[in-house]
């Protein structure tokens, strides 16, 4: 059981948090509303009124989307090789050059083939 | 006297190669299509060629063996070796299969050549090549299996190669229903064999040749018998024997090199070599081989009587064909001592009636195709080649000595005389009657075609010479010159010529054949102490004359007399006579077609209306119920793929549900 | 924790014994760059030469790699590789040359390109209809990444049976999914139809996938390990929660199942196959089969090997609902296609009595119902590309009537796919089912084996109602055209009759290399 203990505790700080934050925030901040304000958001798409058939939400949005991920994902891989980097030597070295030789292929790709353009 | 059969060594181990040859010809041949037109019938030709080289040289090494040591098999492969179950196929090479080899690959090989000249003008001619291609390999598989399954498939390898060639002129009715009803007569015969297949392995867990003979032994004679009849069943409709004979006749509409090669001198004697393949069955069962002799006798008059009442050249030929395979199977329900003379006489007559059937084709590419003998004579002053070849035929099956249905006809009628007793005298009496027919009807055949009067100025316009059928119109587009269809030109326009070279020289070989193969074989007995290893020895032997032989030439001679008598003395009429009783029943292939709708199709046809009733009502009943249950069930379980992919992740979902409880129920 | 004090050893890795697969990945990866850099009229011959180069390079290195003496030296049963993520054994080998040779005959009707121009879609971005979709067909546009993509999917496919751990598993399992998904939204026509299948296929396979790893989740918490090795330790030395170790292989199972299409997983398989472009169903029906069916032995050999009686009946079951919810859907169905997917989902119910045996026969009958079926199937939906109507492939099987007398050869040929398919003698489907229903029996599931016989009653019928279709009724008016086939669809055809008629006929060379891979089953 004790094994759980910090995650109660976490669970705790958390739920904390955010009744805190938004509490607070109600309480405290000033209250000027307009228009976009009161809007669900929706990462710059105007959610209402609902367009007929669900509308169209342009493609380059998930295009930059998945690049992120991409280059996030690359990230993560690197972050725990760089800190490792001097105990597994000249392998993990050619091993994440190869890795990042592949991204970047990818990268290439999404280059040449107008992924990065937004128009 | 037992042979042991060793594993193939030497040359051959390449025994596949007899297979391996038309089998190319024949896909190359078929797959190739129209380009390959031009040299297609070379091809076509040299494969069976290149096989009997590989056949002689086989021959020769196997003579080079001693006696007992002749029987060499080569394993082929095993089908589906997965557990115990085991088809070993394999090829056996031992003087039986190899006399079979030799007499497929050499007629086949002339029969092939004339073909190249027979066809000239057919546009299919290289399908048509395909085809005899692929008969010489389904027929090579037949007599070269070592096994009765693999002899099964090379036994419907030739039946479907015959239909293919017998319905080569499809666009003639006649040829189709003959190719229909060559088939379908066949498929009894073959149920016999298939149901013998199944019996072997069922009784006897194996299908190899020394497997079940080795097992036959301990087997009882009930299976024996029961083995030996349906053997013989299914001789009896690949060699056209009484009581399946009637596709024969009708099997003539195919091209006359077919006639000569696959309804003369091999497919047609495919059951006379199953039935001395299966000597060890056939020596435990009396019964069967009684059943044996009695459809040889009875088949050797009956077509003996039907080939004196045929106008049609090449049906009085094929009626002749059905006696002389009759004289076979009598042999090889003789046991030993009839085996040897009936695989000779088998050879020997694949020599001679090959050579009468290409002389037939010979007069008919003279004549424009016209098959009716009453149309023709003299014609021996016009092709005197094909007269010379079709007359030593001529004396060849009649039994003229020193020629070669002497030596080996005569062999089987002394061995039904010996044989002793009642069935042994009517036999023999059979036998002998028989051969006084022959000599009649083919006296009768080489007077009203090579001597007389020419008659084809004085007929009219053709047809009604059989009373079957009209003349068969031919397609405008089948322009086939000598393909046996066309009646282009009017009879007053004929002028008789022998035929090209390419047609002639294998005639005379053939008649080569007919002179010296009987000799050959029986004198000194080579043929016997050759096949004894596999058939074992006659037990008495004779010399060249006997009682029964003097007999036989007398009645020969009383044959040749009455015929001369009665179409040599007198005027053939250009048109046939009414006849008598006997003639009429004859002329309608002693009324064998209509045994079989009166006592076969008409029965039959009573008991299909009779078993499709209970059918429907009964067996159909169940089976369209669980038809119909299966096809409910499948309507409604469909309904499950709604295509809603929400559903699917539920049923999904469900599953997973399941297999969990399942797992963990089981555990419980 | 003391991470950054511990040493950590450099991991090594069998480069050479992981060649094929390095060599078809890194021909998808040049493929990328090909894409990238080359300008457009030099695409598809860079890329047929890189897959179907890469592709035979791979197979030839695959049969270099089963003749080597080293991996199996001393009856070795073969090597784990990459610290022992990745198992070289002799039936892994076997899958991964069938799946190379399957997918060398697939990227061949991949990339035919003779009829109109391809089976794929200029622009899958554009919406079917739309007028980019017009424009970008009077330009010409046409998408060669489809060429990588397939290479992405086999280098996941050869993966997926070698891999000896779950996680390699999964990773291989969503590197030939996700290819795939995309493939089957490519289709030049009926697009909708094909973006249908392709959402479907995706939505189920993420469904499944997460199942899958839900498995693996338990499994690891069960032995703390997802070696399937370890796994298989824990088993024996009888340690750990037996509840999340049967819930861990129901639910890893359902991942696997639900690949080869086993009921009640198998709801994608006719709608994906049917939407999908054809070429992208075969490469599906062939080789993801193979290769799912590689996973799916080699976890249940190896890790659950100890456990077959916990987890025979719930197979059974499984079984058995395959065999027979497979034949009997099939008989109402009225597309080609769709019928083609039932028979496959009635054949992999087959191919899992064979699985249940847990046996070396079982194995080795499975191995050579594998490669058998792959090829009738690739030649099946071969045959299916070239008889067309102007909108397409004639797909509904109305249209198939009297074909035999239109195109006697072709409908020949077909139908003897369907009578290999049926398991009649002499064709490789008679010689596959009597291997793994031998291999049934002599393990014990006899009533399987009759359940298995019967539904090859069944589906026999529809087989046959398709060949008495093709052959014995009237042609339909103006039906589809047969085109004449290109050398690359040609070459499948004759491909897959060939192998379906020698493996007929002459089986025993092959049997003989499935017994000698399966006599050792997998390596630990």
């Amino acid at each position: 059981m004790r094994l759980y203990v910090p995650i109660l505790v976490l669970a705790v700080l958390a739920a904390g948090f955010a009744i805190f934050s938004v509490t607070f925030g109600a309480l405290a901040g000033p209250k000027r509303w307009n228009k976009a304000k009161l809007e669900s958001y929706e990462c710059g798409i105007e959610p209402t009124p609902a367009p007929l058939g669900g509308g169209k939400v342009p493609i380059k949005y998930y295009l930059t989307a998945m690049l992120f991920i991409v280059f996030d994902i690359e990230i993560v891989f690197l972050y725990p090789w760089a800190v490792t980097f001097n105990k597994l030597g000249a392998f993990a070295l050619v091993e994440m050059v190869a890795f990042v030789v592949a991204v970047l292929i990818a990268y290439a790709y999404v280059w040449r083939r107008g992924g990065l353009d937004w128009d | 006297m037992t042979m042991t059969t060793l594993a193939a060594t030497g040359a051959l181990r390449y025994s596949w190669l007899l297979l391996a040859f038309p089998v190319f010809g024949a896909a190359v041949l078929l797959a190739g299509g129209r380009r390959t037109d031009r040299w297609g019938h070379l091809l076509g030709v040299a494969m069976p060629l290149a096989a009997f080289v590989y056949g002689l040289v086989a021959f020769f090494t196997l003579l080079g063996y001693p006696a007992a040591e002749r029987g060499r098999e080569l394993h082929m492969y095993s089908w589906i070796p997965v557990g115990s179950f085991q088809v070993n196929i394999g090829l056996l090479l031992d003087p039986l299969s190899i006399s079979f080899v030799l007499l497929i690959t050499g007629v086949g090989s002339l029969i092939h050549i004339y073909s190249v000249g027979y066809m000239a003008t057919d546009a299919e001619r290289r399908k048509f090549f395909g085809y005899l291609n692929l008969f010489i390999a389904a027929m090579l598989l037949l007599v070269l299996a070592d096994n009765y399954l693999a002899l099964y498939a090379g036994w419907e390898g030739v039946g479907l190669a015959s239909y293919l060639l017998i319905g080569f002129w499809s666009f003639k009715p006649s040829a189709a229903v003959a190719a229909k009803k060559a088939f379908i007569v066949n498929r009894v015969g073959d149920a016999g064999l298939s149901v013998a297949v199944m019996l072997m392995f069922a009784e006897f867990g194996t299908v190899s040749f020394g497997g079940v003979f080795h097992s036959a032994r301990s087997g009882g004679s009930g299976v024996a018998t029961a083995l030996g009849l349906l053997l013989l069943l299914g001789a009896c409709g690949k060699s056209a024997q009484v009581p399946l004979q009637s596709w024969l006749l009708d099997a003539m509409e195919g091209p006359t090199p077919v006639s000569a090669l696959i309804h003369a001198a091999t497919m047609v004697t495919a059951g006379v070599y199953l039935l001395v393949r299966s000597n060890p069955i056939l020596a435990l069962s009396s019964t069967a081989q009684l059943a044996v002799t009695v459809v040889g006798a009875v088949t050797l008059l009956w077509g003996a009587i039907i080939g004196c009442a045929k106008d049609d050249i090449k049906k009085s030929l094929a009626g002749s064909t059905m006696s002389q395979i009759g004289y076979m199977t009598l042999g090889a329900g003789l046991g030993p001592a009839g085996y040897v003379f009936a695989i000779a006489h088998l050879l020997a007559h694949g020599f001679f009636k090959a050579g009468l059937f290409l002389g037939a084709g010979s007069v008919m590419h003279a004549m424009d195709d016209e098959v009716n003998m009453r149309r023709y004579g003299g014609l021996a002053r016009y092709m005197p080649v094909t007269f010379v070849t079709f007359g030593l035929g001529y004396l060849a099956i009649i039994g003229f000595p020193p020629l070669s249905g002497f030596f080996t006809k005569d062999g089987i009628i002394a061995a039904a005389w010996d044989k002793g007793g009642t069935s042994g005298a009517l036999l023999a009496t059979c036998a002998i009657i028989g051969a006084g027919l022959t000599a009649f009807y083919m006296t009768r055949m080489m007077l009203m075609t090579f001597f007389g009067k020419p008659r084809w100025q004085e007929a009219g316009p053709r047809g009604g010479a059989e009373p079957r059928t009209g003349q068969p119109q031919p397609e405008p587009h089948m322009a086939g010159g000598s393909g046996g269809s066309s009646p282009r030109a009017s009879t007053a326009a004929l002028h008789p010529h022998e035929s090209p070279g390419v047609m002639i020289w294998p005639m005379i070989l053939l008649a080569v054949g007919s002179i010296g193969a009987g000799a050959f074989l029986i004198t000194g007995q080579r043929f016997q102490s050759f096949l004894s290893p596999v058939v074992g020895v006659p037990p008495v032997s004779h010399g060249v004359f006997t009682t029964a032989g003097y007999i036989t030439l007398a009645l020969m001679a009383a044959g040749i007399v009455i015929a001369w008598a009665m179409y040599g003395r007198v005027p053939v009429p250009a048109t046939a006579p009414r006849g008598s009783l006997i003639t009429n029943a004859a002329r309608r292939d002693l009324y064998g077609d209509a045994f079989n709708e009166a006592v076969l199709m008409r029965p039959g046809q009573w008991l299909t209306r009779l078993s499709v009733y209970f059918d429907g009502r009964g067996i159909d009943g169940l089976v369209n119920t669980t038809a119909a249950a299966i096809g409910g069930t499948s309507g409604r379980t469909r309904r499950v793929q709604t295509g809603f992919v929400r559903s699917y992740a539920l049923l999904m979902f469900a599953g997973a549900g399941l297999l969990v409880a399942a797992l963990l129920v089981v555990r419980l | 924790m003391s991470l950054a004090a511990a040493t950590i050893p450099a991991p090594s890795i069998e480069y050479s014994q992981l060649a094929p697969m390095l060599i078809v990945f890194g021909a998808a990866v040049v493929g990328v760059l090909v894409e990238a850099f080359a300008p457009r009229h030099l695409r598809r011959p860079a890329h047929l030469v890189l897959s179907l180069g890469g592709l035979a390079t791979a197979f030839v290195l695959t049969c270099v790699i089963a003749g080597s003496a080293s991996i199996f030296a001393n009856g070795s049963p073969g090597h784990n590789a990459a610290m022992g993520a990745v198992a070289v054994d002799r039936p892994t080998l076997f899958i991964q040359g069938t799946i190379l040779v399957l997918a060398f005959v697939s990227v061949l009707l991949i990339a035919d390109s003779a009829q109109d121009v391809s089976p794929f879609a200029g622009q899958a971005a554009a919406a079917p209809g739309s007028p980019e979709e017009r424009e970008g067909l009077l330009a010409g546009l046409v998408h060669t990444e489809i060429y990588p993509l397939t290479l992405f999917a086999v280098g996941g496919m050869l993966l997926f049976p070698a891999s000896n751990d779950l996680l390699t598993m999964f990773v291989a399992l969503e590197v030939l999914s996700l290819p795939l998904y995309l493939l089957c939204g490519l289709a030049r026509r009926r697009r909708l139809l094909s973006h249908e299948a392709a959402v479907k296929y995706f939505l189920l396979g993420a469904f499944s996938s997460a199942f899958f790893l839900f498995g693996i989740a338990m499994l690891y918490g069960y032995s703390g390990s997802v070696s399937l090795a370890a796994i298989a330790s824990t088993v024996s030395s009888n340690t750990g929660s037996t509840t999340l170790l049967f819930a861990g292989i129901a639910l890893t199972g359902l991942g696997l199942l639900f690949k080869i299409g086993a009921v009640p997983f198998q709801s994608w398989k006719p709608d994906v196959y049917q939407g999908a472009p054809t070429p992208v169903t075969a490469l599906m029906a062939s080789c993801t089969v193979v290769s799912a069916f590689g996973a799916l032995l080699r976890v249940f050999y190896v890790a659950f090997g100890n456990l077959t009686w916990d987890w025979r009946p719930a197979m059974w079951a499984v079984a058995i609902l395959t065999m027979v919810i497979g034949a009997i859907i099939a008989i109402t169905q009225t597309d080609v296609k769709r019928l083609l997917a039932y028979s496959s989902i009635a054949h992999a119910g087959f191919i899992l009595t064979a699985v249940i045996a847990a046996s070396a026969a079982g194995l080795s009958s499975s191995l050579f119902y594998l490669a058998a079926y792959g090829f009738t199937t690739v030649g099946a939906f071969a045959v299916i590309t070239l008889v067309r109507d102007p909108g397409g492939e004639a797909d509904h099987l109305s249209r198939w009537a009297g074909l035999g007398k239109r195109s006697p050869l072709v409908a020949g040929i077909f139908a003897f796919f369907l009578l290999a398919f049926a398991g009649i003698p002499l064709t490789s489907g008679f010689t596959g089912k009597f291997a793994v229903f031998q291999a049934a029996v002599a393990g014990g599931a006899t009533p399987l084996v009759i359940v298995g016989v019967l539904a090859s009653a069944i589906a026999a019928f529809f087989y046959v109602r398709v060949i008495v279709l093709m052959f014995f009724s009237d042609p339909v008016p103006d039906g589809p055209e047969v085109v004449v086939p290109s050398l690359f669809t040609g070459t499948a055809v004759g491909l897959g009759a060939v192998a379906t008629l020698v493996l007929g006929i002459v089986p025993g060379p092959v049997l003989d290399l499935a017994n000698h891979a399966a006599t050792q089953l997998f390596v630990r």
